[in-house]
């Protein structure tokens, strides 16, 4: 047995729901026992032996209707960590889902007997839809533009490991909030934990009446992240830049990217956040994305692991009791 | 030749004469040969069937202006018969017709079919729409006098907004020649494209493509200038947000011929009730925010807004059980029409007697028909209700092919006992 792993095991809690579907479903003391748990995982995932037979005998499969190298490694990463078996289902490269419906799909998967269902979908609510269809845990891995709850467990992870607390953490969530998934999970989870959030865009990027979610809005970058403690950065899908949600890749980045002039603005402690991929020069400058007493992104993406296992051993936990 | 029927012992409503009490109606040869408000019918002779209402109201049929079925085209989600049977089972007894078909109504050929085949089903009145434009796509203006010589009641390009302003002025103009009502749906295309939602703060958390309510607005103010540039009689199809209501309520003032309908889905639903992605309360307009759906409400009960529809859209569950932006929007209507729309009766929002004007003589009166009220001479196109009835809407029981009402498992009251058409029976409880 790997040491620590007893003591990890011991900050294990029932988890009350199959699923993991939105951050909203969490509360305050699910989302600290998972952050514990997962917490003791980053110091397991450093040893050399990093397999653990938690799993063993459970099937993950994952489900990407939208590709995402790195999600789906994290989560394949995760269940094998843990000793599950990992089966990676891409219904765009397979027979699955040629005309046939997300519910058709969900079905003939749930037949194969998996445990746990990893599902990103580039419609909002395809998780939520899929997870009433069938027997197995689904995990929302990213649905549309409404959640992508792992990501925001693992950016409260990073912020946590790097300042000691969430609650009165002041994080401004920069960019294209409107089509971000990772934003909207983000703004429930922090706020549960008692951060105070801010979005900075442009108004292309903010979505409508997004003042009555109890955050504060700016529109001027260095008004938005003055004072603030992590700036998260998202990403802007190029295609987005060209006149239609912004005017030009260049005028994007002189006004909302990233560099030193206007982290400059940020508390002297300032950490920088993104969920990748970057696009370095147009959302945040090399010079801050790479510079390691700055930037947590590297921390996330170790993070992504870790979170992941907390949630996948929480709800097999839960399955085991059915 | 049926029998003559006598109903007694009902509770009249008939907005054409304003009449809202006790009284007795026959029935003969298919049409209201006697109304007697407040009293009865005297002795009656031993071939009158006599049916007793027994306090329940006894109303003209419903008339409902928007109305798909999937005949031709798509008959696994509707046929012309199926919906016959909904619009019996809901008091509705005449139902005018989308064009949006495949193919499209939009040559008298097409309105011919439709006559016959309904003709041959017998249940209630179904008057086609035509299209305006041909293959109702917003181009090239559709045979106008030739449908309207066929029997089509008005045209429209259904839920489709003709965008090209000259297109919309020239149908107007040429409309207006014919006397023919154009019906038109007020949705910027721009806007509303790609949209699955009414934008702000739940659409923005739901993380679903939305549209400004004002895009509603935008395009029936360019509606209400055409309308006066032209003069054409003008059927604003569903006005649902508050700014729109502003747009007709000036329109009307400057005594334009502009009659508004809206839908029973906009006065009964508002966007929290899409939830976690109920894919049933999607509907094109979508849901609105609470605050215009109470002006809907309000301006329903002002007569701002003129007529109520049930916007009956079957769509099968392989088209409703999908991810919200990708389900088909529409519900269907001609069953719980009724019920729904005496909710704001039972709630003592709106008189019983204004509520049904929207739906019997209203729509009549536009269409020109001599159904929807309660006169001698009058086609026999009754239904009977029982208001107070509770009643539990299944989806499943629904006589409609499709099942996607965004009422199921709603308690209602108000049980259709009997409608008649023509003096026939076409739906007795």
């Amino acid at each position: 047995m790997p040491p620590g792993l007893n003591e990890v095991l011991g900050r294990t809690f029932p988890f009350p729901r199959r699923h993991f579907l939105s951050v909203l479903d969490l509360n305050p003391v699910e989302v600290a026992g998972l952050l514990d748990l997962a917490d003791g995982f980053v110091s397991l995932n450093r040893q050399t032996s990093k397999k653990l037979d938690l799993l063993k005998g459970r099937t993950l499969m994952n489900l990407f209707f939208e590709n995402s190298t790195r999600t789906q490694s994290s989560f394949e990463l995760a269940g094998k960590r843990l000793g599950a078996d990992v089966v990676n289902m891409s219904p765009r490269s397979s027979s699955i889902s040629k005309g046939e419906t997300l519910i058709d799909t969900a079905v003939t998967l749930n037949a194969m007997q998996p445990d746990l269902l990893v599902v990103r979908h580039a419609s909002s609510g395809a998780a939520s839809l899929l997870s009433q269809k069938v027997t197995c845990s689904v995990i929302n891995a990213g649905d549309g533009q409404h959640e992508h709850p792992t990501q925001a467990l693992l950016d409260a992870l990073s912020m946590r490991r790097a300042f000691g607390r969430i609650a009165g953490l002041k994080v401004a969530i920069c960019g294209d909030v409107l089509h971000s998934r990772v934003a909207r999970s983000n703004v429930g989870l922090l706020q549960m934990m008692g951060a105070q959030v801010r979005l900075v865009g442009p108004p292309t990027l903010i979505p409508t009446q997004a003042d009555r979610w109890g955050v504060e809005i700016f529109h001027d970058m260095r008004k938005g992240i003055e004072g603030c403690d992590v700036v998260m950065m998202l990403r802007l899908q190029l295609e987005r830049m060209d006149g239609v949600m912004a005017p030009s890749q260049r005028e994007y980045f002189r006004f909302f990217g990233l560099d030193r002039e206007k982290l400059a603005h940020a508390a002297p402690h300032v950490r920088v956040m993104h969920p990748g991929p970057m696009n370095r020069g147009v959302e945040i400058d090399s010079d801050v994305a790479d510079d390691l007493s700055v930037s947590l992104i590297q921390d996330q993406v170790e993070m992504g692991v870790a979170a992941r296992m907390a949630v996948l051993l929480v709800l097999a936990a839960r399955l085991e009791n059915d | 030749m049926t029998r003559p029927t006598a109903f007694i012992n009902a509770r009249l409503v008939d907005p054409a004469s304003g009449w809202d009490g006790p009284g007795a109606l026959m029935v003969r040869d298919g049409r209201i040969a006697e109304v007697v408000r407040g009293g009865d019918l005297g002795a009656l002779s031993a071939d009158i069937e006599v049916v007793d209402a027994r306090g329940a109201m006894l109303a003209p049929g419903l008339i409902d202006l928007k109305v798909r079925t999937g005949e031709p085209g798509a008959e696994t989600k509707e046929t012309l018969k199926s919906a016959g049977l909904a619009a019996a089972a809901g008091g509705v007894t005449s139902i005018v017709l989308q064009p949006d078909t495949n193919p499209v109504i939009d040559e008298a050929s097409v309105v011919d079919f439709i006559l016959r085949r309904t003709r041959d089903i017998e249940l209630v009145h179904v008057y086609p729409a035509g299209a305006a434009t041909k293959g109702a796509k917003g181009e090239r203006m559709a045979e106008i006098g030739l449908m309207r010589e066929a029997g089509c009641v008005f045209v429209t390009d259904a839920d489709r907004p003709i965008v090209n302003s000259k297109v919309l002025q020239r149908v107007l103009a040429y409309a207006k020649s014919f006397d023919t009502l154009v019906a038109h749906r007020p949705a910027d295309p721009w806007l509303s494209a790609g949209a699955a939602a009414t934008a702000g703060e739940l659409a923005g958390r739901l993380g679903l493509p939305s549209v400004p309510a004002i895009a509603e607005q935008i395009m029936l103010e360019r509606d209400m200038a055409l309308v006066e540039l032209t003069g054409a009689r003008f059927l604003v199809d569903q006005v649902t947000t508050a700014a729109a209501l502003e747009t007709l309520a000036r329109a009307k003032a400057k005594g334009l011929p502009v009659t508004a309908t809206t839908s029973i889905n906009h006065l009964s639903f508002n966007e929290i009730d899409i939830g976690d992605y109920r894919t049933f309360l999607k509907f094109d307009p979508p849901v609105r925010d609470e605050d215009d759906r109470q002006a809907v409400i309000e301006a329903l009960a002002s007569g701002l807004i003129d007529i109520v529809v049930s916007a009956h859209c079957p769509a099968p569950a392989e088209d409703k059980r999908l991810p919200y932006d990708e389900a088909a929007p529409g519900a269907v209507g001609l069953e719980t029409l009724l019920p729904a729309l005496l909710a704001f009766h039972h709630d003592g929002r709106i008189p019983l007697i204004d509520l049904m004007r929207a739906v019997t003589v209203n729509p009549a009166d536009l269409l020109g028909l001599a159904a929807g009220r309660l006169a001698k001479g009058a086609p026999a196109d009754l239904v009977l209700c029982d208001l107070n009835a509770p009643i539990l809407i299944d989806a499943a029981k629904l006589r409609s092919k499709s099942k996607n009402s965004p009422f199921d498992g709603r308690r209602l009251q108000g049980e259709v006992k009997m409608t008649l058409v023509d003096g026939r029976v076409v739906y007795r409880a």
